[in-house]
Formats: structure tokens, sequence, C-alpha cells
């Protein structure tokens, strides 16, 4: 057989060349390559950020132009939104992590993945285009009728939108085929890492709620071109109905974001309390809980758009609902750490931040979605704080610590832990210094997206400011700290976490072309650090 | 290379990476059930918009209803379940191993599937010739109602997502055909090309189930 030819080399020395990593069905080099591309655009993203963050330093201009301003908010969401945050953890890291910790040789469709690839890479290259396609300013969420000029930029990102959509759908699609057949002997659904649960829940989102936006995308074009009249009100259409099309697909999105962030905290909390888990049955349910609830509370987003008052009530009252599963998780978590053998290693740093930044980020959202409060609330700064204390602060965080734990297993290179500890500690604080503050601001009336504001919020907006260079320090230098060890960093051990999934326990760092060389036989749960290694 | 007696054609190989023939066929069976899953939200969504729009504007979309032809319609309607027929036919064919019968049942569908389209491009050249396509070719003439060219907009996206579905699914069965049905050996075992188009193919046909009377019928 050729397989055992050459599967005891690792994969990344198996094949060489460029070429062997254009057409690789691997899904490891494909993970590889997909965390690539999605750092780039962090920082690409994070840099509009940052410039219009500056900006906001005073309330005159400083060195944008008001229509610049509008541009760079729009184009930081987007990029951040359909290219970071969204592919983000289950394309880089899942690819990666799914089939080892499974104990399978490879995704279910490794040609389907190699697809999803090219289809992220040429909905990535037309959103580039679509930034100098023209002047973007309507904001990520390309609500009617703003999106209806013909204007070229905001039709090219809406084509972008549709290639990442198919992309995330694709992704999905094999995670949930790859989870249900391919596991290995022993590996039954409850001895799973909770990783695999919450790429489970992701995967149902993206495959059913995904498909609702390319279709909006579509009709949103048609409706450019056409002018079909089902979106713009002047031909007769309804732009209500567009908003719900939207967040139908874009409040999922945000569980989509989010729970693969859970999986991670919990193998890192596990992992580095040398403990396991504390109620499995309710941190794996929870995560399919929120990926259901998450599909009946779209319209909490649109309490001041125009929907019926009765709709407002029922959109407020489910979206409690979800605080029930994500407080199951904070819980467990928190119990999980208790009497554990607590390390601080730089990954842990990252998964006891999440849990404080998760806590600010679920907590804001229970007070935005009752309804009298949101009134006041929605687009303010209070908004866009609570999104990034969960999309920045939950899902990037846990990302981060993603990278960092597996790191080793991807490389082969262990990172410094010194930089490591000091770059997640800058993080911990320019987040919160960037953030919090925006809490305060938006409690006050400050609203979101405008580019003059009151003289009265100067004093936040420059904390703010002051947090976000803090916050860009701590990230370029935990990058500079993995990339130097690619160089510098000592070999890394099988496990060197000591952990008891599959990854660790029986693939080598890096693993050989198809996994193991042999397959694995399960025969304890992920986090059986009590019982005697067999 | 194992061969069958009967045809000369190989028997399949499982991939590399499943462990079983019994492994990729559930794989590759729940992908295909999945991927339909996505298929019917993102229709679904259309039928929610064209639902908001009846009852938006019902006069609008009664007075475009009456413009179609039923008559066409139910040619149409003929043409997608008759192919949808053949290919079942097709499965079990392939399930039985006779080479001969997927083949044919393969072209007759394809046959009914171009019939099916021949139909609706002589439809759409009147409707357009009519001015009913929304943008610089509507005219509107003959309707009372202001909002008829969103019924118009409605239909031509529905029918042009599900036609280009059904081209779609005329390229899957002549890949089907060529470079399956004439290269590996069907049995028991090993059907799954074939059967995962008979279940795309059957989706197409279900979509239209709904598409004909919501658009032809209603009004």
């Amino acid at each position: 057989m050729i397989a055992h030819v050459t599967n005891n080399i690792n994969y990344l020395k198996a094949k060489r060349g460029f070429m062997s990593w254009l057409v690789t069905v691997d899904h490891k080099r494909i993970g590889v390559m997909y965390l690539a591309s999605i750092l780039c655009f962090f920082i690409l993203g994070g840099s509009f950020a940052f410039m219009f963050r500056l900006e906001l330093w005073s309330p005159l201009k400083e060195f944008l132009t008001p229509d610049q301003y509008n541009q760079f908010f729009t184009l930081h969401g987007v990029i951040m939104v359909f290219l970071v945050v969204v592919p983000g953890i289950p394309a880089a890291l899942g690819n990666f992590i799914v089939p080892l910790q499974l104990g399978a040789k490879d995704l279910a469709f490794p040609k389907l993945n190699l697809t999803s690839l090219y289809l992220y890479w040429l909905g990535a290259i037309i959103a580039l285009y679509s930034l100098v396609a023209g002047h973007a300013d309507q904001g990520w969420t390309m609500y009617a009728p703003y999106s209806l000029s013909r204007n070229p930029a905001v039709l090219w990102m809406m084509i972008a939108a549709f290639f990442l959509g198919f992309s995330s759908i694709l992704t999905g699609l094999n995670f949930l085929v790859t989870i249900h057949n391919m596991r290995a002997p022993g590996m039954t659904f409850f001895r799973m890492p909770l990783f695999l649960w919450s790429m489970y829940a992701t995967a149902i989102m993206q495959i059913f709620a995904t498909p609702v936006l390319a279709i909006t995308l579509v009709l949103l074009l048609l409706e450019n071109f056409f002018g079909i009249g089902i979106f713009d009100p002047a031909l007769g259409g309804d732009p209500i109905l567009m908003q719900h099309f939207f967040w139908f697909y874009s409040h999922p999105a945000v569980y989509i974001i989010v729970v693969p962030g859970f999986g991670i905290t919990s193998e890192l909390i596990t992992a580095f309390s040398k403990k396991d888990i504390f109620g499995y049955n309710f941190v794996a349910y929870s995560s399919v809980a929120i990926a259901i609830i998450g599909f009946v509370v779209w319209g909490h987003h649109m309490f001041v758009a125009g929907q019926s008052e009765l709709a407002d009530f029922l959109f407020s009252f489910l979206t409690f609902f979800t605080a029930i599963p994500s407080a199951i998780k904070v819980f467990n978590w928190t119990a999980t750490l208790y009497k554990g053998s607590i390390e601080l290693k730089t990954p842990m740093l990252y998964a006891l931040q999440f849990l404080f930044n998760f806590t600010i980020g679920g907590l804001t959202g229970i007070i935005l979605s009752i309804l009298s409060v949101d009134i006041h609330l929605h687009d303010t700064y209070f908004v866009v704080s609570h999104f990034h204390y969960v999309a920045m602060g939950s899902t990037m965080i846990a990302f981060i610590g993603g990278i960092h734990y597996w790191w080793p297993k991807m490389t082969g290179k262990m990172y410094n832990e010194f930089w490591g500890r000091a770059a997640a500690i800058l993080v911990f604080v320019g987040f919160n210094v960037t953030f919090f503050v925006q809490l305060v601001m938006g409690s006050q009336g400050s609203p979101r997206r405008y580019y003059h504001y009151m003289n009265e919020f100067q004093i936040y907006h420059q904390i703010s400011t002051i947090g976000v260079i803090i916050l860009a320090t701590g990230l370029f230098m935990a990058l500079f700290n993995l990339l130097a060890s690619l160089k510098f960093g000592a070999t890394a051990p099988k496990n060197p976490w000591g952990a008891r999934t599959l990854e660790w326990e029986e693939a080598d760092s890096p693993p050989v072309l198809y996994n193991f060389t042999k397959t694995p036989v399960v025969t304890h749960g992920p986090y059986a650090f009590d019982t005697e290694k067999a | 290379m194992a061969t069958t007696a009967t045809t000369g054609l190989p028997e399949h190989h499982v991939a590399h990476h499943f462990d079983s023939a019994q492994q990729e066929f559930d794989s590759n069976k729940m992908g295909m059930w999945l991927f339909l899953a996505s298929e019917i939200m993102m229709f679904g969504a259309l039928f929610v918009g064209a639902l908001i729009f009846h009852t938006l504007h019902p006069a609008a979309f009664n007075e475009g209803s009456q413009h179609l032809d039923w008559r066409m319609g139910t040619i149409n309607t003929f043409f997608l379940l008759t192919s949808g027929l053949t290919m079942g036919l097709a499965v079990i064919a392939a399930q039985s191993g006779r080479q001969g019968a997927v083949r044919l049942n393969l072209v007759l569908s394809i046959l009914f599937a171009s019939g099916f389209l021949v139909v609706k491009f002589i439809e759409y050249k009147l409707k357009i010739h009519h001015g009913t396509l929304p943008g610089r070719l509507w005219h509107g003439e003959g309707f009372h109602d202001p909002y008829v060219h969103v019924f118009y907009g409605l239909y031509f996206v529905m029918t042009g997502l599900h036609g280009l579905h059904v081209l779609i699914g005329m390229g899957l069965m002549t890949w089907c055909l060529i470079f399956r049905a004439s290269s590996v050996q069907f049995n028991r075992k090993y059907f799954t090309p074939v059967e995962l188009v008979a279940l795309y193919w059957a989706l197409v046909d279900l979509i239209w189930v709904f598409l004909f009377p919501l658009l032809y019928l209603i009004g």
C-alpha cells in the first residue's frame, strides 16, 4: 500500500515545494494555510481599527476625513467579520485538530476542504479589490437602501461575502460528516473532546444559516442591477425583510464566531488544571443548545427598526434563554478550576481572560436584550463594546490561546514562555482599557459610528485609544514570539502539556502525513487525568 | 485490479482516508443530505419572501400570476417528475449492477430535463418579449397594479435559480454517464454516484412541485 511508504515522515516534510502546498488535500496543511491567511487579515482589519481609533483622539479632524472614517469602520467590520472571526477557529484550528482529536486520517472530504480554502481566497481577493474599487461606507450590515446605490465597492463586497459564505458552508458540512462517520474505534460521542462538540454545534449553524445570507446577497445584487423590487421601498419592496434575512444569518453567525471559542476554552482549562471537566454532558449539550436557540433570536437586532411590538416582545423574551447555556458553561469552567492543579502557562492565561471577558460580553448581552433598555442603548458605544467583548475579547482571545496551545503540535517548536505570558497580560490590559470605557460612554448615550462627537466624551475616547495601543503591542509581541520560535524555539515533545486527548497522546509533533502510524483505539475520556495512562 | 466477468469494468476502490466502503458510502450520503438541507434553507428564504410579498401586495401577486401560462407549467411538471422516475430507476439498476440500464435511464433523465429547459426558455422569451423582465426591458403595459414587477422579479429569481439547478443536475448526470457508468462497475456495494445525483435531482423536483402552484396556480 502506498499509504505506508510515506507515513513515517511528518506532514511538513512529506512533500516539498510551493506547488505541493497549493494542491495538497492534507487537512493539516490546509489548516496552516488558513491560519496564515486569517492572521494576515486580522492584521489588516486591525490596522483600520487602529487608524480610526487614533482619529477619534479628538472630536475634530486628526488625519482622516469623515468620508475616510466611514470607509475605515466599514472595512474594519467587513474584514474582521467575514475574513477573520467567522472562518477563524473552525477553518484554521478546526481543520488541523478535528481529524487528530477524532483519530481519523483526514476529514471526510479532503478535496472539498481544499475547495473551501480556494473559495476563501477568492472571496478574500474580491474583498481586497472592493477596497480599491470605490468607497464602501455602508457598514458591514449592508442594509437596504444604503446598499442599493450601485456603488461598485459595495457590489464587490457582496460578491466576496457570497463566496466566503460558501466556503463556510463547505467547512461545516465537512466537519459534521467527519464527526459522525470518522471517529476512531472506542471514540464514542461522549468521549469526544469538547472542542469537537463545539465544532459540531458550529457546523449546524454554518450549514443552516449561511444559505440565507447567500440568497440575500444574490437578491441585493439583482435588486441593484434589475430593480426587482423585493427590498427597495421605492419599488414596493420591504427593507425590513432584508434586515430579517440578514440577521437570520448574522445572529447565528455571532454564535458561529463564539461557540468555537467555548470549545478551545474547555480544552485549555482542563489541560492546565489537570482535572476532568465539571459536568461534561452539560458543557457538550449547552453548545448544541446555543446553536438551536441562536436561530430564534435574530429580531433583537431590530427593536427600533419598525417590527411589531409583539415580535419585539417575543424576540426579547427568547433572547434571555441564550443566557442559560452560556452561564452553564461559565459556571462549569469555574468549577473545573476549583481544586485543580493550575499551571499559568500562556494558553491558560488566555483561557482565564476568556472567562473574564466573556462574562462581561455575555452579561452586557442580557442588558441589551431587555427591550426598554435596548431602545436607549441601541446604536451606542455600549453595543460596540458588547460585541467586541464577545468577538474580540472572547473569540479572538480563545483563538490566540488555541494557537499557543496547538503551536507545538502544528510546528514542532516550543515558543518562549516568558514573552508569551508578557504578551497575554498586555493583551488583557489593552483590550479591557479599550473597551470597558466604551460601555460607560455608551450608557451615557454616545452614538457609534460618529466622526464628530460631543466634547464630554473625549476623555473616554482618549482612554480607549491608549488601550488600543497597548493591545496592539501585546498582539504583535505574541505574533513575533510565535514566529521567532520557528527559528529559535526548542523542539517540541509529543505531549508538552500532559493532555489526554488523542492529538497529544497518539500523534507526533508535528504529526505524520496520515496523522497516526496506526489507528488509535480510545479507552478513556478526553480529560481522564485521574486514571493511569494505558 | 479486480474486474467483473460481465462487463469487464474495474471495481471501485475505497479512498485512502476511509476504513471501509460502508464508511465511505455513509459519509458521502450524509454530505449530500446536509448539502440539500442548505439548499432548502436558501430556497426557503425565497419562499418566505414570496409569502411576505403576497401579504403586502395580494392584488399585484394575483395579476402577475394570471399572466403566466399554466399549460407550460404543467408540461414542465410532467417533464421533471418523469425524469425523477428515470433517475430512481437508474439507482435501482446501479444497485443490481445492470450497467446498460443505468446508462439508458441517465440518458432519458437528461432528455426530460432538457425538455424542461426548452419549455422554460420559450416561456422566458415570451415574457421578456412582453416586457415583464424587471429592469431596463420592463414596460408593464396592460398591468393595473403598480407592483406587478415585484411578482415578476420573484418569478425570474425563483425559476431562474431553479433552472440553474436543473442545468447543474444535467451536468452531474452527464458526468455520471461519461466518467462513472462506463469506467467503474456498479453493484450493490458501490452505486454512490448514481444515488447522490438522484438525491440531488429529487430536491430539484421537489422545489418545482412547490414553485409551480405558488407562481402559476395561486391567483
